[in-house]
């Protein structure tokens, strides 16, 4: 029997306020805008929706290092291969890091020469395994930002409590606020961030306020439909016409005198912290998720992070304190980041120096069967998202 | 009982193994003969195909490896238009294969085959060391009328683009089964003969069709793109997923557009037949939700091999097909 329950994949009209928006941001004519998200999972929402193809080309769109898979070091990588071609050692991972260039190899050309690697949908998937073959250590490939990190505790916490002695991690974790402020110290071309949903759900949005007052940047909290980031990209452009009119007594251009109030009144009804504000309110808060936090603690401690491309990074890491090192599979020191193929601009575009397609390798020695670099290599990577759209 | 390397051998215990599992459950005059070839009548234009059947689990809410060899190979033969007759099948089972599955799914390809109007006219069964896994390869005839020509190739500046049905539910069936997540999504692997009949019978003048199997809608269509030297545009809002492999899928960070289906087509059909084409596929079997989700355009060659998503909010979304290796084998 077929499933009768079917709906229209996109049914619901676009609402009025919606289309008000739209027709702002189609018609913008002020000073160019710069706007970067930092999560992936925006960037191929962006792209799903085809956003830019809707809004003037002087709101520009740019993608930053917002994808934990394409921030990884080669050192990393390499480590992971070491470990998975030791005899009776297993790499447990999520699919997307197989792909992913090392110094030499990636993990799946690793495969080849007999490394064991077993790709997963959830870490507490390595538990299960651990139990069956106990003669195997299995070591999880623990990536990601502040969104997998509590998951990552529970394993942990499930290790300790089921005394599984033959799993331990190797952590490539990160955390995006010191991300944001090292871009910012370091000549990023942005007037303002789309804040990512999923991470601020953990962190909450008064984690993004230090760095947003800082460099005087506003931020905007996300949402991954697309009326959700349109909303947010509206607020983003109006701050930055408000921030540049108040700077320079300028007239502002994407609020026409008749909208000005309505157009503040979407400003003002989501307004959170002075320099973020939260345009997913249904899921993120000021001060996120407490519970996700306090057992993140409980293992994890603050260290220095090398992101691919843009080098070492102080405080943008988590590793497990010393208390738990028993479980860590050697994460510490893993800096070294090596470029595959020295034409590749990763850290460019992570930097939205450049749109993917400047890179001279895009789309001609760099494709996604053959990624020359990070950003190519997952689906919500910058350059495998443009190059899937283009 | 168990197969065993003996049930391989060519000796007593493979023929009791063809006897007591394949002859019975396949039975018709061509295949008890039990001759070295299969010897069939026919006229007309032949089509051919084969395929191969590799999914795991090898039993899934819907369906099983049996029922999806069978409609694979006939809605391949049936995309060219044909009349699929005969199908032929090779089993590779792995040592360890309960006799008890394996009836049950060798029962299902009967059935299978009665729906889809098919003989099971010869076979192969050979054993190979392992732990219980079943493998088939079919390959498939169908004769076709002469004034019956469709191909890629057809496609016409203007045509519609007509899809039998919503998007991902085997692709979410087989995933789900996998990672023991328990819904009640239901694969869609099935027949689709009693469309296209319906359609030929109904003086349809049809183009193309193509049954949108592994790689999804928009790889399927991309392709089409390419071989009819075309621009195809689709409006997002016309393209059905349930709302249940919507959410899986949202999960899990597919794409439906990318996710395979046993069971679905799209037909490319003359705009002034559109609506006529649409009622008869939305009256036969297994084609009540189709709906027309775009057209082609050969206007703009610059735009030629395109397929172009019209967003929700009225963005524009070039489309490609799947990238990588997208998942592990469904089908």
């Amino acid at each position: 029997m077929q499933s009768r329950e079917v709906e229209q994949g996109t049914e619901q009209k676009v609402e009025q306020g919606i289309d008000r928006v739209i027709n702002q941001l189609k018609n913008y004519d002020g000073n160019l805008v710069t706007l970067m998200e930092v999560c992936g999972s925006h960037t191929a929402a962006i792209a799903k929706n085809g956003i830019p193809s809707i809004i003037s080309e002087k709101i520009r769109l740019v993608s930053g290092p917002g994808c934990p898979v394409c921030v990884t070091p080669t050192a990393y990588i390499d480590r992971l291969i070491e470990l998975a071609k030791k005899p009776d050692s297993c790499v447990v991972t999520f699919g997307d890091l197989l792909r992913v260039p090392g110094s030499r190899e990636s993990l799946n050309e690793a495969k080849l020469e007999g490394a064991k690697v077993h790709m997963v949908y959830s870490p507490m998937d390595t538990i299960k395994l651990a139990k069956e073959h106990p003669e195997i250590h299995y070591i999880f490939a623990a990536v990601g930002f502040e969104t997998t990190t509590p998951i990552y505790a529970l394993l942990i916490e499930q290790l300790l409590a089921q005394h599984v002695e033959n799993v331990q991690i190797l952590t490539a974790l990160k955390t995006m606020p010191e991300a944001i402020d090292w871009l910012m110290s370091h000549g990023a071309k942005v007037d303002g961030f789309l804040a990512p949903g999923h991470v601020c759900a953990v962190t909450g949005s008064d984690a993004f306020a230090p760095v947003a007052s800082r460099y005087q940047e506003p931020m905007a909290v996300a949402g991954f439909q697309a009326e959700e980031l349109l909303v947010a990209i509206y607020g983003l452009v109006y701050q930055v016409e408000k921030l540049r009119k108040d700077k320079l007594h300028t007239d502002m251009h994407i609020v026409k005198e008749q909208d000005a109030k309505r157009s503040a009144e979407i400003y003002d009804e989501n307004r959170g912290a002075e320099w973020v504000l939260n345009y997913y309110p249904s899921v993120v808060t000021s001060e996120g998720n407490l519970m996700a936090q306090e057992k993140v603690d409980t293992y994890f401690e603050k260290c220095d992070a090398t992101w691919r491309g843009m080098g070492n990074i102080p405080n943008s890491g988590k590793v497990l304190k010393p208390e738990y090192l028993r479980f860590d599979a050697g994460s510490r020191n893993l800096t070294e980041d090596h470029k595959k193929n020295q034409g590749c601009c990763c850290d460019q575009v992570l930097m939205g120096k450049i749109e993917p397609q400047n890179c001279p390798l895009f789309g001609k020695a760099c494709t996604p069967q053959n990624p020359q670099g990070a950003c190519m290599v997952s689906a919500e990577g910058s350059c495998a998202t443009r190059y899937s759209i283009s | 009982m168990k197969i065993t390397l003996a049930h391989g051998s060519g000796g007593k215990a493979t023929g009791e193994l063809i006897d007591e599992i394949f002859a019975k459950a396949f039975d018709n005059e061509i295949l008890s003969q039990m001759e070295d070839s299969a010897v069939i009548a026919g006229s007309k234009k032949i089509a051919m195909t084969t395929d191969s059947f590799v999914v795991t689990p090898l039993e899934f809410p819907g369906g099983d490896i049996g029922r999806l060899c069978i409609c694979g190979t006939v809605n391949d033969l049936l995309m060219r238009g044909a009349e699929p007759k005969y199908i032929t099948c090779g089993f590779i089972l792995q040592e360890g294969v309960d006799t008890e599955q394996l009836k049950r799914i060798v029962k299902s390809m009967a059935e299978t085959a009665k729906e889809a109007g098919v003989q099971i006219v010869a076979g192969d069964t050979k054993v190979v060391e392992g732990t219980g896994g079943i493998f088939i390869n079919t390959a498939g005839v169908g004769f076709i009328d002469e004034n019956v020509d469709i191909s890629a190739k057809k496609s016409q500046d203007g045509d519609v683009i007509i899809v039998s049905g919503n998007l991902g539910d085997h692709h979410a069936t087989i995933l789900a089964s996998r990672m023991e997540i328990e819904n009640s999504i239901v694969s869609d692997n099935a027949p689709l003969n009693d469309i296209v009949h319906s359609l030929i019978a109904g003086g349809i003048d049809v183009h193309v069709l193509r049954d949108v199997t592994r790689g999804g809608l928009a790889t399927v269509l991309k392709e089409l793109a390419g071989s009819g030297k075309c621009t195809i545009e689709l409006d997002e809002t016309a393209i059905l997923v349930s709302s249940q492999v919507k959410d899986f899928a949202g999960l899990l960070g597919l794409d439906p557009l990318y996710m395979g289906n046993e069971g679905k087509l799209v037909a490319i059909i003359p705009e002034n037949q559109a609506n006529q084409a649409l009622e008869l596929i939305r009256q036969a079997e297994y084609g009540e939700d189709a709906a027309i989700i775009g057209c082609v355009k050969k206007s703009d060659m610059d735009e030629a091999g395109k397929l172009i998503l019209r967003t929700r909010i009225g963005g524009r979304r070039n489309l490609d097909i799947l990238q990588g290796e997208g998942l592990p084998r469904i089908c």
